[in-house]
């Protein structure tokens, strides 16, 4: 037997909402690997270098976050939509015409949220979860870095 | 057009070099990085940081439409691509200039030029620039024609290689014709281009190259020759200007055909024209041009007093030239040694990881380019170089003791380095002497004991 997307997405779900962190499944050769909330987290933070190592270059400044991400939030009924590659996102197919979502807007998990244009190559960016968008954090027209959060929704279901 | 900010496509020491350079000229930099560069030194020497993709380089650093998507949604006039990655791509030349971004270094069509090897030694024999007796095939009679016209040893070179990669060398003609086969399967296989040249092998040749800087309108200087025979396996380790013994005709000889070469075909940008240099006919062939900066630019820098990526943001702004040939004038010596995370002791296998502990040496005339500091991960994903330690002297000799000094005053630890390779090298009687052929590096590891490594991995 094969899964069908739709089972696999049943099947997210399901992992969704259990306590367990990962499933390994495998049927007549077909392998799903399940990790809650993406990779792994990065091992310990790296020390602080000091600027003194290198005399042959300027101070650096004081360092900023270099995470573009936006604060993230360890609520599991929190899903988090984040830029599959670096481009310019639209909150809709095109101007003038209505956002592809709003805050409160229902979504299904292949509902299309918005578009990131590379040179004119237009890729959809999908909700990937069931629930209602809490949060829109990329503005129209706005350059979207890989990994940066566009936008947050709640779970349901 | 004034370049106000420039997007700089790379990472790594030479990151923070285009930087440091962009700074002292007031330039804003926006930096690309994957995100196994996230935390690194150029980051946070960038006025801006942009993550470009995950730490695989056909995902990041590769991509041509996202380095070109990310320079213009950043507001950048230019984009800088450093050496290697995309900085010999024609795509990312041509994409920038559709998208009306500058690119600094040659056009397209140049880079496509010199990158294809047989399109680059007909451009050379056209510019009446010597090359290695040899040339391209087409089926297996004609070859063997050639072949026995070059003699034996020869190489056959596949039009697609590179870096050593793609050659098999020929010792006796009965040999060649199943040679030549393999190697223009292996090629296909390889570089998707299954076109091969045969070239004489010189069996004792010095890999010495010339530094130019050219308009784009046909007018091109020289600055100087660089010596970078210690090398292994194809990759440089050691650079030095100027080249130790070389005689004087010989030398102005390699500068003029790298003029010559250069605007032949118009160079624009700062590139560098390779030649082997056979010693035992006191003779030079050309090998290839990089389009790019390189690595070791920083001893021509030194002996110059020139800032070569001033110079490249320069011509490609169209302030062309800033200085004429008989402006360039070049005191001194300076030597460079690659430090790489690479064990010695272990066939110089890389060594990824976190940097504990590092200090670089400091003193007079000594440089180090570098984008390591404490706590700097060296990731798996790209190439080893954690920095370049160069010294400068009057005279060879005081060059050399700098740079010993500099060496064994180097601690890293935490990883494996390649610190150790250059404390027996340049102890070498045989570089102390200089003028070496590219065998040096073997012939010398045979001769010295297996190298133990200076630094711990815990």
């Amino acid at each position: 037997m094969n899964l069908t997307a739709a089972e696999v997405v049943e099947i997210m779900r399901l992992v969704e909402s259990s306590h367990f962190e990962e499933l390994s499944l495998e049927l007549n050769g077909t392998k799903l690997n399940l990790r809650r909330g993406g990779g792994p987290v990065e091992d310990s933070p790296l020390q602080r270098p000091r600027a003194a190592a290198l005399p042959a270059t300027p101070a650096p400044r004081p360092a900023p976050s270099q995470q573009p991400t936006k604060p993230t939030t360890a609520d599991p009924s929190l899903h988090e939509v984040t830029a599959p590659l670096l481009g310019t996102f639209y909150r809709a197919p095109k101007p003038g015409a209505p956002a592809f979502v709003e805050q409160g807007s229902a979504v299904e998990s292949d509902t299309v949220i918005g578009i990131i244009e590379v040179m004119k190559l237009m890729n959809t960016v999908r909700a990937g979860v069931r629930g209602t968008v809490v949060e829109i954090f990329s503005g129209d027209g706005a350059l979207v870095e890989f990994g940066e959060t566009i936008l947050r929704i709640a779970k349901s279901g | 057009m004034a370049i106000r900010r420039i997007f700089v496509a790379n990472r790594g020491e030479i990151a923070v070099r285009i930087i440091r350079t962009c700074r002292a000229l007031g330039i804003q930099t926006v930096l690309a990085a994957s995100t196994a560069d996230r935390d690194s030194l150029p980051t946070r020497l960038a006025d801006r940081t942009v993550c470009i993709g995950p730490p695989r380089p056909s995902e990041s650093y590769l991509r041509v439409e996202t380095i070109v998507e990310a320079a213009r949604a950043t507001h950048c006039d230019a984009i800088h691509p450093g050496y290697g990655f995309l900085s010999e791509r024609a795509a990312l030349a041509k994409l920038c200039e559709e998208e009306g971004v500058i690119f600094i270094g040659p056009t397209a069509a140049q880079i496509e030029t010199v990158g294809d090897k047989l399109r680059a030694r007909s451009t050379a024999q056209a510019a009446q620039v010597p090359v290695v007796p040899g040339g391209a095939v087409s089926g297996i009679d004609a070859a063997v024609e050639l072949a026995q016209s070059i003699g034996v040893p020869l190489l056959v070179k596949a039009v697609g290689g590179g870096g050593g990669r793609g050659m098999k060398r020929v010792d006796r003609l009965e040999d060649f014709p199943a040679a030549m086969e393999l190697a223009s399967a292996e090629a296909g296989a390889a570089f998707g281009d299954a076109r091969v040249y045969l070239e004489r092998f010189i069996a004792s040749g010095r890999h010495v190259e010339v530094q130019v800087l050219g308009d784009g309108h046909g007018h091109v200087i020289h600055l100087g020759e660089r010596d970078c025979s210690v090398q292994r396996r194809y990759q440089k380790l050691v650079e030095e200007t100027p080249a130790p013994r070389l005689p004087e005709p010989l030398c102005r000889a390699l500068h003029e055909a790298a003029v010559r070469f250069s605007e032949w075909i118009s160079y624009r940008g700062a590139g560098t024209v390779e030649f082997l240099v056979d010693r035992e006919r006191e003779a030079f062939y050309f090998l290839e041009m990089n389009a790019r900066i390189q690595v070791e630019h920083p001893v021509t820098e030194l002996v110059t007093g020139l800032d070569l990526i001033a110079e490249q943001i320069a011509i490609a702004s169209g302030a062309g030239l800033r200085l004429t040939q008989s402006a360039v004038h070049r005191h001194g010596c300076a030597i460079e040694c690659r430090v790489n995370a690479e064990d010695p002791a272990n066939d110089f296998r890389p060594s990824p990881g976190v940097v504990r502990e590092v200090s670089w040496p400091e003193g007079e005339g000594v440089r180090v380019d570098t984008h390591i500091v404490t706590g700097s991960r060296v990731p798996p994903f790209y190439d080893s170089l954690m920095a370049k330690i160069v010294a400068y002297g009057p005279d060879r000799a005081t060059a050399l003791e700098r740079l010993r000094n500099a060496i064994s005053a180097t601690r890293v630890s935490g990883i494996s380095t390649n610190l150790s390779f250059h404390a027996v090298a340049l102890a070498d009687t045989e570089f102390q002497a200089g003028g070496m052929d590219t065998g040096f590096v073997a012939r010398l590891l045979e001769r010295v004991p297996p190298m133990t490594e200076k630094t711990r991995r815990d």
